[in-house]
């Protein structure tokens, strides 16, 4: 990507809330008006602080799901039990509530819609929502580049976007999407165990030079990885973006 | 240590605050085991009060980044990368 403009420092914005979509019983979409919001490409995300009264400060980063388009952004946030941030931003906050925010930030695992190599993206949980920024990105640009998503959710119940890439499903010539679930749901030929034979099968269709795009908690990347790899993608191909945790 | 580490995409917002090139795209150079990783690909431990970056190949300390935001400072310890090699059309 060309230099348009001398890079600054990054600085934090303010952002609010102009709607809220309950996504499954544990996530939901935030959409958020950004003024000075200067665009941003499929897969970055923000740094999202919140601060208490006594001063006290934490940041986390969530992905944007969206595509580019004016101020409006939407993040997807799944809430941890056990979180410091995501229980304030997946329950608490409401429509016209103001958060700080900074980005958008991450230049590495970004899709650039005038690449037309093919590209196959794989999801694990909440690793869905930049990938879905790619996905919508490349809908939206009307650009032909073969997309492949597969998706592992726990079950049909968290499965995130489920009637939008229900839809999506043969409705555009060269996406294909496929969702997994790795608890529970209906038996077909994909459920079960993502060996790494059913994930070469899968994946057939798009070996060879294909960009690889992995997000998810961190053990269900390095385990995509290796199957990518061993499937023969080329390991420089791959970019991967890992959270930690389960979901 | 936490055994569950993240990436290095998580540090574009943190080192972008201090350094005005994509950061996380640079290549840096293990001081230690000499492998080049591109610092996304670095294994990140954000749960203590700062950012622990190990290098994917021997675990050795790469970085590490403190933030006071109340106090408005910074601490960055770049103790384990011998070099950072930074594109400068990104």
């Amino acid at each position: 990507m060309a230099r348009t403009a001398v890079l600054g420092r990054l600085t934090w914005l303010v952002g609010r809330v102009t709607a809220t979509r309950q996504e499954t019983a544990s996530a939901r979409t935030l959409t958020l008006d950004v003024p000075g919001w200067t665009g941003h490409r499929p897969g970055q995300h923000v740094d999202i602080r919140l601060t208490a009264a006594d001063g006290y400060s934490t940041e986390r980063s969530y992905s944007i799901a969206s595509t580019w388009t004016g101020t409006s952004i939407e993040l997807g946030i799944q809430v941890l039990s056990d979180g410091e941030v995501s229980p304030y931003l997946g329950q608490v906050l409401s429509v016209g509530d103001s958060l700080e925010l900074r980005g958008p930030v991450g230049g590495h695992f970004v899709w650039d819609p005038g690449d037309p190599r093919p590209v196959l993206l794989v999801a694990g949980g909440s690793g869905l929502v930049p990938l879905m920024a790619m996905l919508r990105t490349r809908i939206a640009t009307g650009v032909l580049t073969p997309m492949t998503l597969l998706v592992s959710a726990r079950s049909p119940q968290s499965l995130l976007y489920a009637a939008e890439l229900a839809a999506l499903s043969g409705a555009h010539p060269g996406l294909a999407v496929t969702v997994r679930y790795s608890r529970e749901g209906p038996t077909d030929e994909v459920m079960g165990r993502w060996d790494r034979d059913a994930f070469a099968r899968l994946t057939a269709s798009v070996a060879g030079q294909t960009d690889c795009f992995v997000c998810g908690p961190t053990g269900f990347v390095e385990a995509i990885i290796g199957h990518l790899v061993a499937t023969g993608h080329d390991p420089s191909r791959i970019k991967a973006e890992r959270f930690g945790g389960s979901q | 240590m936490s055994d569950t580490w993240i990436d290095g995409n998580v540090l574009a917002g943190p080192l972008g605050e201090l350094v005005s090139f994509e950061v996380t795209t640079a290549l840096a150079r293990c001081d230690e085991c000499a492998r080049v990783s591109v610092l996304a690909e670095t294994h990140v431990y954000a749960d203590g009060p700062g950012f622990v970056v190990r290098c994917p190949g021997c675990d050795i300390v790469l970085l590490r980044l403190v933030q006071d935001t109340a106090g408005g400072r910074s601490w960055l310890d770049l103790r384990g990368i011998s070099y950072l090699q930074v594109r400068l059309d990104t």
